[in-house]
């Protein structure tokens, strides 16, 4: 068996299978400092989603809710399609709709981006998260959620450059798009890959996928989007879902997604710097007064003190005869 | 004018003297603010550095920790604050506090003759005061800010991170400050009795605070004998 699946549109095998992704496959384990290599590595996995062949069906939204057997609010129509209103602890994937007129042309263009945990080499979530073992990243690149180690602290929210993780009111605990990992490790792709009917989204190795983008990015450009490109953001360190945008010179005008994402620095400075500092800060104060309390003489209050507070006190009880 | 002496404060004739120094209500109070102090310093270290998440389980776990600690944060702040209202005037910096804290080398030796005169605080005892006063209102102001339970959805992601950092670095200076007081107290003997007994003797008025001292006899706030 291939390590890694190496699409979606495959049919599941009829034979029960063993999974092929676990705890051996960890890189990264949150708030866990020793974690042991990983016994092998297995071939990254990525979902492209070419937001040019996307026609807003919700395909891939129903598929979603379907396997992870989520149940989103009913929603109110408020004269958009983007529906629910925004990502939810019950809702891992989202189309949003933008009516956007291009500069250029003056034409109206819809655009639509299916949202959605975009699963970075460098997560911003797994790096923030003070929880051991309550954010993953597999080998594949996957990064999932271990929904029984979180505390629900909303860490991941701070940490994520993609406003992904959606922390649940009902059993405090993060949730966002787990790539469909159960699925990858039996050999499927991610539900919402397979369920897409026009092949906007498709699943494979990162490699394959970047390949396959080549071919769609020619295409758009023979067709007039000379900025079309591949949307896998260096910022942070790549990531395990891409996009093919016909305008990847702005893509924040495909509902805000970030034109060059990274982990804020005030999340660095906040995981890094001040955690050494401020344990190191802490530390000596508690030594320093450890070490002043052992060589230091206590400072005792002297027989003669007490004798002068007498002496002033008894002036002022028992005054002198002639003041009367 | 800076207020030395303050209600309830008075002089026990007796060998030793004693001087009341904090009520029952400012006792129960400073115990209150200590407990969740500790406590908050405890679970928020929990959650500050993966080696010190095991601090979690004195809480009931990761869930517990992270839902009790704001909560504890809201007494911390309101126990503060009542003893804040009580102290504050008293603790407005004097002339002679800069006297006191240029003399560094005598404080930390001991050497309390070379100190001058002082009032009921000293200028250590001040900066203290002002310090966890400062750090309270900016751990409950940011700590609102990344309650996540209550109040996420009304605070953009950008200030929730800043909130967060800004927390995390005034509770640092907290705990050193803490670490700082609690010391202070321990080290110049016979001040933990005015938190425990609410008094202490007139010798420690007498070296510490004498101007103070001077203060309550000239006032004669004397009570009965002890």
């Amino acid at each position: 068996m291939s390590d890694s699946p190496r699409t979606a549109v495959s049919n599941p095998p009829t034979q029960p299978m063993a999974s092929n992704l676990g705890q051996q496959d960890l890189v990264r384990r949150s708030a866990t400092k020793d974690l042991p290599p990983p016994e092998r590595q297995l071939t990254p996995v990525a979902k492209l989603i070419d937001v040019s062949k996307c026609i807003g069906c919700k395909a891939c939204q129903s598929a979603c809710v379907e396997w992870n057997d989520t149940t989103p609010a009913v929603g109110e129509n408020v004269g958009v399609y983007t529906n629910p209103h925004d990502l939810t602890e019950n809702m891992f994937t989202l189309m949003r709709f933008t009516e956007w007129v291009n500069p250029e042309t003056d034409n109206l263009e819809w655009l639509i981006r299916k949202d959605g945990c975009m699963h970075c080499a460098d997560p911003g979530c797994l790096k923030a998260c003070p929880a051991p073992g309550a954010i993953v990243q597999y080998s594949n690149g996957i990064v999932d959620f271990i929904h029984e180690n979180c505390i629900g602290c909303g860490y991941c929210v701070k940490g994520c450059p993609f406003n992904i993780p959606r922390i649940s009111k009902a059993d405090h605990r993060a949730y966002k798009c787990t790539l469909c990992s159960d699925r990858v490790a039996v050999g499927q792709g991610p539900a919402c890959a397979k369920a897409c009917p026009t092949g906007a989204i498709v699943f494979g190795t990162k490699d394959d996928m970047k390949r396959h983008a080549e071919g769609r990015i020619a295409d758009l450009k023979s067709r007039g989007y000379a900025n079309a490109g591949l949307y896998d953001p260096p910022g942070v360190g790549g990531t395990h879902v891409m996009y093919v945008l016909h305008h990847n010179d702005k893509p924040h005008i495909y509902a805000d997604l970030p034109d060059e994402p990274k982990i804020s620095p005030v999340v660095q400075t906040w995981k890094g710097l001040t955690k050494y500092v401020g344990l190191a800060a802490m530390g000596f104060m508690a030594a320093g007064s450890l070490i002043h309390g052992v060589l230091a003489r206590p400072n005792r209050v002297s027989k003669e003190d007490e004798e002068n507070a007498e002496k002033l006190v008894e002036k002022v009880v028992a005054p002198p005869e002639e003041r009367v | 004018m800076v207020e030395r002496v303050q209600p309830g404060d008075a002089i026990h004739p007796g060998k030793p003297v004693t001087v009341d120094r904090y009520g029952v209500g400012a006792r129960i109070n400073h115990w209150i603010t200590a407990a969740s102090l500790i406590l908050l310093g405890i679970s928020g270290l929990a959650l500050f550095d993966p080696s010190l998440f095991f601090l979690t389980a004195l809480f009931g776990g990761g869930q517990n920790t992270r839902a009790l600690h704001p909560w504890i944060g809201v007494v911390l702040f309101l126990s503060f604050f009542i003893f804040f209202f009580q102290l504050w005037r008293a603790n407005l910096p004097a002339k002679v506090d800069w006297v006191w804290l240029s003399k560094f080398r005598d404080i930390i030796g001991g050497h309390e003759e070379n100190l001058p005169e002082l009032g009921k605080y000293n200028a250590g005892q001040k900066f203290i005061f002002w310090s966890m006063t400062f750090l309270i209102l900016v751990l409950i102001a940011s700590g609102i800010v990344i309650w996540e339970q209550y109040f996420a959805e009304y605070i953009t992601i950008p200030v929730r991170r800043i909130a967060v950092l800004a927390h995390s670095i005034a509770a640092v200076l907290i705990i050193c400050i803490f670490i700082l007081h609690v010391y202070a107290a321990i080290w110049t003997r016979g001040t933990l009795r005015a938190m425990t007994r609410g008094s202490v003797t007139g010798g420690w008025a007498w070296r510490h605070h004498r101007k103070w001292l001077r203060e309550l006899a000239g006032q004669r706030k004397i009570g009965p004998a002890e």
